[in-house]
């Protein structure tokens, strides 16, 4: 036990771990404040149109050599956001066969593209490609080379994401609940669903580097589900899910540089033990009762 | 006593298919309408059309220029909450208030004291802190309530509000809005298929069928032969 605690204590010296660890946290906090909101408003399945449509964009950002892929990726994304919003509104089936096109097609385009560009290019092999590939879809090891100023990044849009959640809590509440109430009775719920879907944009575009596009909406949605099997208001579960988060988020962190795991799948490993405890102790609950 | 609301020639449906229409009314302040009309004749429709949730295939709605979208109370027939939401009554209550705030974040205290009372007044006090969602029909029913009475600054809309609600519960539920009505001057519109609440309570009656059937006062109603004709069918009594 002291001998990892000394390894612990060893690997924190370093200035990149903590930084890792700052920006785990922090992504962990973002992503599980909008759990709910996903949840309820059945908007999981725009949570993972979005990270497919991210990791195109990454491609196409990638491929066209741009030095900083932010520019490309963060309003390609929030575009995609708001459009899936606007046709999953829609009628049922299309919208969700609209939303299947989008994030597939995003996907197989992206990876097409970065193998065209492995080819025409020169200083890019096959194997490079899927490596690329691999570590945008699962989450790299890159989290654990971040500057500084990523992590002053990472800091800017917590606090932007965390200040939106505090500032419309409220009006969230009212629409995610019960929409119709909210704009029968003159909130602008509109407005508010599309804050909603720019704030999962910007999270899930932040999240990418850090778990990977296929596991965001892990990220996302896992906490709220857990807390929601023990707790009853929305309070309660919001408050629970963050601290799940930032708890799967820390323990997967310090696992993966333990054992030498991949960051992404590590963190969501934890994220579904969590949710299977919870699930178990919901159950002992109702048969105690 | 100025006019809330209008509804000129308005035709109500879904898809294309007309469900009423020819509907012609005006809404004064202060006025307690009740509409009534066999299941299916598109009261509900009407409802979320009046409240701009569902557009009208054709004619002319207007909110008129007393009464703001955001001084609207609502309490819908049914409402789409999600098996395991988690909110708890409170939340629930307190998001009536929402429309009061405007661009302010948070609740004020007068807004949270509302909440308090209207609770007090709908008995769910010790409710407060529950899930919704583990609660009865009946008391689902006037957490909503609540929420709509919360809501509602100068008029309400109600759909059938007493659903599921005991005979007692009921009874008290028609006091409070009849006091609503008179103490609190709010304009209410109500669905009810409970005629003897309507030709209680209501100043006048909207009948709606596959078009406009009745319009006007509700003495008027009570004398027109579709008054009649509907009331010997419910079963209200008209000895009044
Ligand atoms: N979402 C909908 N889509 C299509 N038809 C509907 C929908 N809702 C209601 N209808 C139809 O409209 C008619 C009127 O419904 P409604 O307004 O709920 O009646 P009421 O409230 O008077 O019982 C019914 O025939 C119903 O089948
Ligand atoms: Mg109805």
């Amino acid at each position: 036990m002291s001998e990892i605690l000394d390894k612990l204590h060893t690997y924190f010296q370093l200035p990149v771990i903590r930084y890792a660890m700052v920006v785990g946290l922090l992504i962990a906090l973002c992503s599980s404040l909008l759990g709910v909101t996903l949840v309820m408003k059945r908007f999981s399945f725009i949570g993972d149109g979005l990270s497919h449509v991210a990791f195109g964009a990454m491609a196409v950002a990638t491929v066209a050599g741009v030095t900083n892929n932010m520019l490309i990726i963060m309003p390609v994304t929030i575009a995609a956001a708001i459009l899936l919003l606007r046709t999953g509104s829609k009628t049922k089936i299309k919208g969700d066969a609209a939303i299947a096109m989008i994030s597939v097609g995003a996907l197989a385009l992206g990876y097409m593209l970065m193998n065209i560009a492995a080819q025409s290019g020169n200083k890019r092999t096959s194997s490079n490609v899927t490596a690329d590939v691999c570590s945008t879809l699962f989450g790299s090891t890159s989290i654990l080379t971040l500057s500084i100023t990523d992590v002053w990044i990472c800091v800017g849009m917590s606090v932007f994401v965390v200040a939106v959640f505090l500032i419309f809590y409220n009006k969230i509440f009212a629409v995610t609940f019960d929409e119709s109430f909210a704009k029968a009775t003159g909130v602008r719920s509109d407005m508010y669903n599309l804050l909603i879907a720019v704030v999962i944009a910007v999270i899930i575009v932040f999240a990418m580097n850090f778990v990977g596009s296929l596991l965001i909406s892990a990220l996302i949605i896992f906490p709220a589900l857990s807390a929601m099997r023990i707790f009853k208001s929305f309070r309660s579960v919001i408050i629970c899910s963050v601290i799940i988060s930032l708890f799967c988020a820390a323990s997967g962190l310090i696992i993966a540089i333990l054992v030498g795991t991949p960051v992404g799948s590590t963190i969501v490993s934890a994220d579904i033990c969590v949710f299977f405890a919870f699930c178990l102790a919901s159950f002992i609950m109702k048969k105690g009762r | 006593m100025g006019a809330l609301l209008k509804c000129e020639n308005v035709s109500l449906g879904y898809e294309g298919d007309v469900v009423t229409k020819g509907l012609n009314f005006t809404v004064n302040s202060g006025d307690y309408l009740c509409i009534v009309g066999e299941n299916g004749s598109g009261k509900s429709t009407l409802i979320k059309a009046l409240l701009g949730l569902k557009p009208q295939l054709s004619g002319n709605i207007e909110l008129c220029g007393e009464v703001g979208k955001n001084e609207i109370g609502y309490l819908p027939q049914q409402t789409m909450v999600q098996r395991d939401f988690p909110a708890s009554v409170r939340e629930i209550v307190l998001s009536g208030c929402m429309n009061r705030c405007g661009l302010r974040p948070f609740y004020n205290k007068e807004e949270k004291k509302l909440a308090k009372d209207m609770m007090e007044r709908l008995e769910i006090t010790p409710l407060a802190r529950r899930c919704y969602r583990e609660l009865s029909g009946g008391q689902q029913q006037r957490v909503l309530l609540a929420r709509a009475l919360c809501a509602a600054r100068k008029m309400i809309l109600l759909d059938e509000p007493v659903t599921g609600l005991d005979p007692k519960a009921t009874n008290e539920m028609y006091e409070l809005i009849g006091s609503l009505n008179k103490k609190d001057g709010i304009t209410v519109i109500m669905v009810s298929h409970d005629m003897n609440a309507a030709v209680r309570y209501a100043s006048h009656i909207l009948h709606v069928g596959r078009k406009q059937l009745f319009f006007g006062t509700k003495d008027d109603y009570l004398t027109s032969k579709t008054g009649q004709a509907f009331l010997t069918v419910m079963g209200g009594d008209d000895d009044e």
